[in-house]
């Protein structure tokens, strides 16, 4: 090897080619070469998986066309394929998890990181990434063995006995429905938002606190009004994960959302979202349309997600602090 | 330093791809040298409900012959026909019949030899009552329709005399993964409900009128057990190992019939004239006395044609054997065995695969 470069130098390259080298040596052009590859290569799957699906989705297409969004009926027999009841359960369902996360979670990171001793901090953390690892359909029948029966016996009773005049707490009470479908998805999502959250607080450079602290700023506002807003960006990252984990949920949500595509505007009542239908039906679709109206299905959740996480990064910039940039 | 480090680091580099090659390039002759007399392997793709018989089956048959592997996918009953028209499988398996656009979009015609039987029950929960309940097709139409909704409406009550029937709503459960049991279960109501067979119809996957869906046999039990007032339908098998209390359905000889393995069997021999040539049927509603009226075969699906000799004798070798001996390990298993002038008819039918 080391002749062979002799051999070259004693060739006189051109500058140019002794440049590239000299980098080839300092490995920056093969590094550059390799993330490049390894960035792209996630690009080219996204691209091919939304290909496939948008080709895989000819018939719907054509035949429903944009009321494939519109649609409230799904009957495979007739072959009349709408998606918007399943749309609808999937954005409530992971709406009401956030709604339920997102609180829970960054206020359990805040207190694992500023408040909790280290040593706590390090053992509850290590529990709650442990959760973050239960296969979903441990927390699907957790979910229809303790929650449900919880829900429709203590939970939603109680519910509708004190805010039954809104239309989100009416109708008949299952236990299996939206809130559980909600509720179940918010579990499984809080770990996530937990241990990103609580890195992203940690690496909050110190001077940042001391420097607040030394402001005559006491240690909640210290947290409230400098730590948190420092790490804002993090927190952000943690919940878009949280949110893509909810959106594309299929056994633990399927096992208690009631799997009923209707639309109703009651949390009480079944739901359907697009991870569950896809999972429940593409097995035993034997009809081209409706296979392929499955399909479309996944391109639907495709977009949404987009969508979604878009609505969600509006929305916390619109409703957080701004503080001091990170780099 | 830092030159001689890069430059041993690539060196390296170049060794361990030219390794890498040297490995690539020797691999196909290392690979053709295990097991003197490898195995022949048959795959197969289809339906969930017979997995249990299939993979006793399979597992047995290798015993016997170990020259003969069968590998088998329970990835569904869409998969394994979508599979076989394909041709990527050497067999499918079905609970239902295919269509026969279906058959029409297979590449090589496809033969359905019945290989088991299973019913669907009504299985439910209700507070105070642990007595087998009777049922009528028209009453279990109507409950699924949302069009009865009390347990005491007088549809159910006149037919489950001595029995007292709470004031309690019927909360329906339905499968909701698509599955045979589903197809067998709409394909009843269609023939006892017109209302049912043109508002909803037939198929391992429908729209449901009203009610729950719970996921597979187990969710849908879940469901029942845990929701007082419930009714849900599940698969014979399934009900007897997990000891569920089910109903009795009124069959089309008036007779309110408990689901047992000899009243499937019964259901399929009590149709066995109407049975055609290439086994395509439903036999759900069936005339005999002793038969219980929700019944279906579940089927395995063979190319007409199999190129290759050694498959071609292998799979009619299996059928031969399944429909003989390996009938006696259906009941063990809660499935029930095929009546005896389906499997001559069906050992016959063997010779039409070349």
């Amino acid at each position: 090897m080391a002749s062979v470069l002799a051999a070259a130098d004693r060739a006189r390259l051109s500058w140019r080619a002794r440049k590239f080298i000299k980098q080839l040596r300092h490995g920056d052009e093969v590094a550059h070469l390799i993330t490049l590859l390894a960035a792209a290569s996630i690009i080219v799957v996204t691209v091919m998986i939304v290909y496939q699906l948008y080709v895989n989705s000819a018939l719907p297409r054509h035949k429903f066309g944009f009321e494939f969004f519109t649609g409230r009926t799904w009957d495979p027999v007739s072959g009349d394929f709408g998606a918007l009841p399943f749309i609808y359960g999937t954005v409530v369902s992971s709406a009401l998890a956030l709604l339920v996360a997102v609180p829970l979670g960054v206020g359990a990171a805040i207190f694992l990181s500023e408040l909790a001793p280290t040593q706590i901090s390090n053992y509850l953390t290590f529990i709650i990434e442990l959760l973050a690892a239960v296969p979903s359909v441990i927390y699907g029948l957790l979910g229809i063995f303790v929650l449900v029966p919880v829900l429709r016996k203590v939970v939603e009773p109680f519910l509708k006995s004190t805010l039954g005049f809104l239309p989100l707490f009416k109708g008949p009470i299952y236990g299996v429905g939206m809130l559980a479908g909600g509720l179940v998805l918010a579990i499984m999502i809080v770990p996530f938002i937990i241990s990103v959250s609580r890195e992203v607080l940690m690496a909050v450079p110190v001077e940042q606190r001391e420097a607040a602290l030394s402001l005559g700023a006491t240690k909640w506002e210290s947290t409230w009004q400098v730590v948190v807003p420092f790490a804002r960006v993090g927190i952000m990252a943690s919940v878009f994960l949280a949110l893509a984990r909810a959106l594309g949920e299929t056994m633990a949500v399927t096992m208690v959302i009631g799997n009923n595509p209707t639309i109703n505007p009651s949390l009480f009542a079944p739901a359907y979202s697009i991870a569950a239908v896809i999972a429940n039906e593409f097995t035993e679709a034997t009809g081209d349309l409706h296979l392929q109206a499955l399909i479309e299905l996944g391109l639907v959740l495709f977009l949404l997600t987009i969508l979604l996480n878009g609505l969600a990064r509006l929305v916390i910039i619109a409703t957080t602090q701004k503080g001091v940039q990170t780099q | 330093m830092k030159l001689k480090t890069s430059i041993t680091s690539i060196a390296l580099g170049v060794v361990l791809v030219a390794l890498g090659v040297c490995a690539f390039v020797e691999s196909p002759s290392a690979t053709p040298a295990p097991a003197p007399s490898p195995a022949l392997l048959l795959n197969g793709t289809g339906a969930t409900f017979p997995y249990i018989i299939y993979s006793k089956w399979f597992t047995e048959y290798n015993r016997i012959h170990p020259d003969i592997q069968i590998n088998y996918n329970s990835l569904g009953s869409g998969a394994g026909i979508r599979q076989l028209q394909a041709g990527t499988v050497d067999f499918g398996a079905s609970d239902a019949p295919m269509t026969d656009e279906q058959l029409h979009q297979a590449k090589v015609p496809a033969l359905h030899f019945p290989t088991v039987m299973g019913a669907v029950v009504p299985t439910y929960n209700l507070e105070g009552v642990n007595q087998e309940l009777n049922f009528t097709g028209e009453a279990l139409a109507d409950i699924f329709m949302g069009k009865i909704t009390k347990w005491n409406d007088p549809a159910l009550a006149g037919i489950n005399k001595g029995i007292k029937l709470p004031d309690t709503d019927i909360v329906v459960v339905h499968r909701s993964d698509g599955s045979g049991t589903s197809f067998v279960w709409t394909d009843y109501l269609s023939k006892v409900s017109k209302e049912w067979e043109t508002k909803v119809g037939r198929n391992a996957s429908v729209n449901w009128p009203v009610g729950l869906g719970g996921k597979g046999s187990e969710g849908v039990t879940g469901l029942v057990k845990q929701t007082p007032g419930a009714l849900g339908y599940v698969e014979l098998t399934y009900a007897i190992q997990n000891q569920l209390l089910y109903g009795r359905v009124k069959n089309s000889a008036g007779v309110f019939q408990k689901a047992d393995l000899p009243a499937v069997t019964a259901a399929a021999a009590s149709e066995a004239k109407k049975i055609p040539a290439d086994f395509r049927v439903s036999i759900t509603d069936p005339s005999g006395k002793t038969a219980y009226p929700i019944c279906t075969f579940t089927y395995m699906l063979i190319p007409a044609k199999i190129d290759d000799p050694a498959k071609k004798k292998a799979i009619k070798d299996f059928l031969h054997w399944m429909l003989t001996d390996g009938q006696n390990d259906a009941e063990g298993l809660s499935y029930a065995r095929l009546p005896k002038d389906v499997v001559a008819r069906e050992l016959k039918a063997i010779a039409q695969i070349n």
